[in-house]
């Protein structure tokens, strides 16, 4: 009898079928992995697994016994325990407090923390999951607070345990001690549904593979049997082709930085002594262990941080003095790492969006006075259409747009005025095969137009695969920058 | 172990308009029902007690122009509240803003400067908006340099000046020919603001802060002034990414909403009494926190949240001098209402499941 079961589960959005009949098992102490591109129906069978949707037809068994459609109690009840991509922990409480949160009847008198406490501290032991469970959720880092959503889930019994993206927000080294975690959880044990769309992770934790595409499962196989091509081949249902770099002379230097030092607001150093030339046709990239300073060189070549020193030029003119908008008018293109919280506006337009950067400009104002909405909807318009923009149109939502997409109008926005200097700042974290492919096509053709790439990146393969040169960034210092022939220098500096 | 039997709150799918338009009129006939409770409790027949308190509201000229009256400042105070929250700082200070608007009016209108009509009025809004401003500009600095947070500061402000009014009328500003009154000189003729309809105090406030609302609504909608102010109010960050000036933005945002808020102070000095007491606000900048939820902000929305209210607090006025119930019925249906109002925008966008 398999732990978990899914029987010809089909669910319907309107017209659009998010699953067609699937049907899934999963045994007791497996890691399965379920791939597939954004929008394929993964998160809508998780739903429905969870409760949130009732499907339109098909069941669920787990241990044999049929499982409610439609309650998210009765799937905690069953042993399903979810830990979702973007969490779901109240920052001002501790972790013992976020972890028996909605566990404790609202009815009882006291609290149970001390049963709690100790259940905590014997899951934390026999699982390897050290922590704190006193700290505050806000004081934890990423990987941490990851930590915590499994223990949550483990603490209400839970013996399924779904992984939404789980990697997306972690680094390298996180990543690898999620999956000793995994390891440990599976070898007592519990079964892991792990979703992601990231290849190598996927081969590298899974015991089978199944792969959604369009709503359908299309292939079902054994992870010691898959190759990373043919996943993505099953994932797109085509063979999918990354551009390749092709060689060109490197121009006119764009972009330099020379004895650069960078401070935070209370003036703490950030960035110390950093130089750097980014040429014509050149994508240089930045690898690292996130924390090492990558996001304050972001931040200092997007105009936000003014604490600095040192030189810092564009075509020979200095740019040390001036915030976000002066860098955009002088040609600097800026895509940022965290597309919802600095990218979009979510709750305006895409219209609103893709004027968002040059507002008084003539094409988009009147008198530098009023917003030309015509004009900017016919901007909307062109953009959608030239960047292949899945939407409802210029008037809609942003926020409504999928993770793709929304990175396709920061591309469009940054990338139509043509700048010369491009900052790409984990430009397709989180994004699947065939956006990844796309991103990156968009960045060799402005190379090829011209325009000097700096790109910051933790994927060292995507760096090494798109980059005529690589710089390790570490505590702050940056190393010079070397083709990546050198590529044994810069693995080892780096990890 | 035990598992929660919880209630669950999910986000809809889409929101239709139908659900926006329907939710504060689905408000206030819950508000109605919940205080039917509070009147029956009164031995007040429910009918007869909201039929006298819509009858003292609109049921004849004089109730009209009441309504209308003391919808003047509820307008410039929901707009100040509006606009301020729009841009995420929440300013609760409109009421010591209204204050220091009367003030700087009775400075100036009082006789030291004087011009003709024509051009006295649209001085003494401007002075009474930039006192209003100003006033909101330390609370503003604080925020902006220390990060010291706008709710404690603007509300504790409105006590300050409260009693710097106090002081003022109560000394160097009071008005020897009052007979001992605590209040100040009344300002000159041609401060005066003009009524609009004979016998009644109807006065010509209420086309100002119409205007003030169309221009607000214009300002937020078509300019680019106020695609930043929304665009900092949404998205703090990604607005400075994209290289909207944000501290900048903020200081123009207190000044219109404070100024808003000051031009209230300066229509009822100039339109109504004339002269600065201690009582020429019954709460009006707090009342205005209501008129603005109850509108979802929107400047011209304002407008008939403003004339409800005023509506309540008139018609509860003639309600409970006919039959016994006492006039804080008044703050209960508004305080009832703004919590409806908030329940009911929150139902517009998400569904509950019950278990």
């Amino acid at each position: 009898m398999s732990r978990l079961s899914f029987k010809g589960i089909s669910k319907r959005f309107g017209s659009l079928i998010a699953n067609d009949s699937i049907s899934l098992s999963l045994e007791a102490g497996e890691v399965m992995a379920l791939l597939g591109e954004n929008g394929a129906g993964k998160t809508t069978l998780m739903n429905i697994l969870f409760g949130h949707y009732e499907a339109d037809e098909g069941s669920i068994e787990v241990e044999g016994k049929l499982l409610p459609p439609g309650s998210t109690e009765a799937a905690i009840q069953a042993g399903i325990g979810m830990v979702h991509q973007h969490f779901t922990l109240a920052d001002n409480l501790t972790v013992l407090e976020n972890i028996i949160l909605g566990t404790e009847s609202l009815w009882s008198w006291r609290h149970e923390r001390s049963a709690a406490r100790s259940k905590l501290a014997e899951m934390a032991d026999s699982y390897s999951l050290a922590i704190d469970p006193d700290a505050l959720i806000g004081s934890l880092s990423v990987g941490e607070r990851q930590r915590v959503e499994i223990l949550k889930a483990l603490y209400r019994d839970a013996r399924i345990l779904i992984l939404d993206e789980p990697t997306a927000v972690l680094t390298p080294q996180e990543t690898e001690s999620l999956f000793v975690t995994l390891r440990s959880l599976t070898d007592r044990g519990l079964s892991v549904i792990f979703i992601s769309h990231k290849l190598h992770e996927i081969l590298a934790i899974s015991d089978r593979i199944s792969v959604l595409r369009r709503g359908k499962i299309v292939a079902s196989l054994n992870a010691s049997e898959a190759s990373r091509s043919e996943l993505a081949e099953k994932m797109l249902g085509a063979a999918v082709t990354r551009p390749q770099l092709e060689a060109m002379e490197p121009g006119a230097a764009i972009l330099s930085l020379q004895g650069l030092n960078a401070y935070s607001s209370d003036k703490l150093p950030l960035l110390e002594n950093v130089d750097l030339t980014v040429y014509a046709h050149e994508i240089v990239g930045i690898a690292g262990v996130a924390g090492n300073g990558q996001a304050a060189l972001a931040d200092v070549l997007s105009g936000l941080n003014r604490n600095i020193s040192g030189r810092l030029e564009l075509h020979g003119k200095s740019l040390i003095d001036a915030g976000p908008a002066e860098f955009v008018a002088c040609g600097i293109g800026r895509i940022p790492e965290d597309r919802h919280a600095r990218g979009m506006i979510g709750d305006m337009a895409i219209w609103e969006n893709v004027i968002s950067e040059d507002l008084r400009s003539a094409e988009v104002s009147k008198w530098q006075i009023f917003v030309d909405k015509a004009a900017a909807v016919k901007r909307a318009k062109r953009l959608i259409e030239q960047f292949d923009l899945r939407c409802k149109g210029p008037l809609a939502q942003t926020k409504l747009l999928s993770g793709g997409n929304i990175q396709k109008l920061i591309l469009a926005r940054v990338l139509s005025p043509k700048p010369d200097f491009i900052l790409a700042n984990q430009p397709v974290r989180g994004l699947d095969e065939g956006a990844i492919a796309y991103v990156q096509e968009q960045l060799f053709a402005a190379r090829k137009r011209g325009a000097a790439i700096l790109l910051i990146s933790e994927d060292l393969d995507e760096l090494l695969s798109l980059c005529d040169r690589i710089a390790v960034m570490y505590q702050g210092s940056l190393s010079e920058a070397v083709p990546p022939a050198a590529r044994t220098i810069v693995t080892s500096s780096a990890l | 172990m035990r598992e929660a039997q919880s209630v669950q709150i999910e986000a809809r799918d889409h929101v239709s308009l139908m659900r926006v338009s329907m939710a504060p009129i689905l408000a206030i006939l819950a508000t109605m029902v919940i205080c039917s409770v509070l009147i029956l409790w009164a031995g007040v027949s429910v009918v007869d007690a909201y039929a006298l308190l819509f009858k003292g509201a609109f049921g004849s000229l004089f109730a009209l122009k009441e309504t209308f009256t003391r919808s003047i400042p509820l307008i410039f105070t929901g707009l100040a509240v509006a606009v301020a929250f729009r841009s995420k700082f929440y300013n609760i200070g409109a009421e010591g803003q209204l204050y220091a608007g009367a003030l700087a009016t009775v400075f100036f209108g009082t006789g030291l400067v004087n011009l003709p009509a024509y051009l006295m009025l649209p001085f003494l809004f401007l002075v009474g908006a930039l006192a209003g401003g100003i006033l909101l500009l330390v609370p503003v600095l604080l925020k902006t340099r220390l990060k010291v947070d706008e709710v404690v500061t603007t509300l504790l402000l409105n006590f300050v000046v409260l009693l710097a009014v106090s002081y003022l009328i109560e000394g160097p500003w009071r008005d020897p020919m009052a007979m001992g009154w605590p209040q100040t000189a009344s300002i000159v003729d041609a401060g005066v603001l003009p009524t609009l309809v004979s016998k009644g105090r109807l006065h010509a406030g209420l086309i100002v802060t119409l205007l003030a609302a169309l221009l607000i609504w214009l300002l937020m909608r078509f300019t680019v002034l106020g695609y930043e102010i929304r665009a900092v109010g949404f998205n703090a960050k990604a607005a400075e990414f994209s290289g909207v000036n944000i501290n900048r933005t903020v200081v123009i945002t207190a000044l219109l909403s404070g100024g808003l808020a000051g031009m209230a102070g300066t229509s009822e000095v100039a339109g109504l009494k004339g002269y600065l007491t201690l009582d020429l606000s019954p709460g009006f900048g707090y009342t205005g926190i209501a008129v603005a939820m109850l509108a979802q902000l929107h400047p011209l929305a304002i407008i008939p949240a403003a004339l409800f209210l005023s509506a309540v607090y008139v018609g509860a006025d003639s309600m409970s001098r006919a039959v016994n119930i006492p006039t804080y019925i008044a703050d209960v249906l508004v305080g009832v209402s703004v919590l409806a109002i908030l329940v009911s925008v929150m139902l517009t966008r998400y569904r509950i499941k019950w278990p």
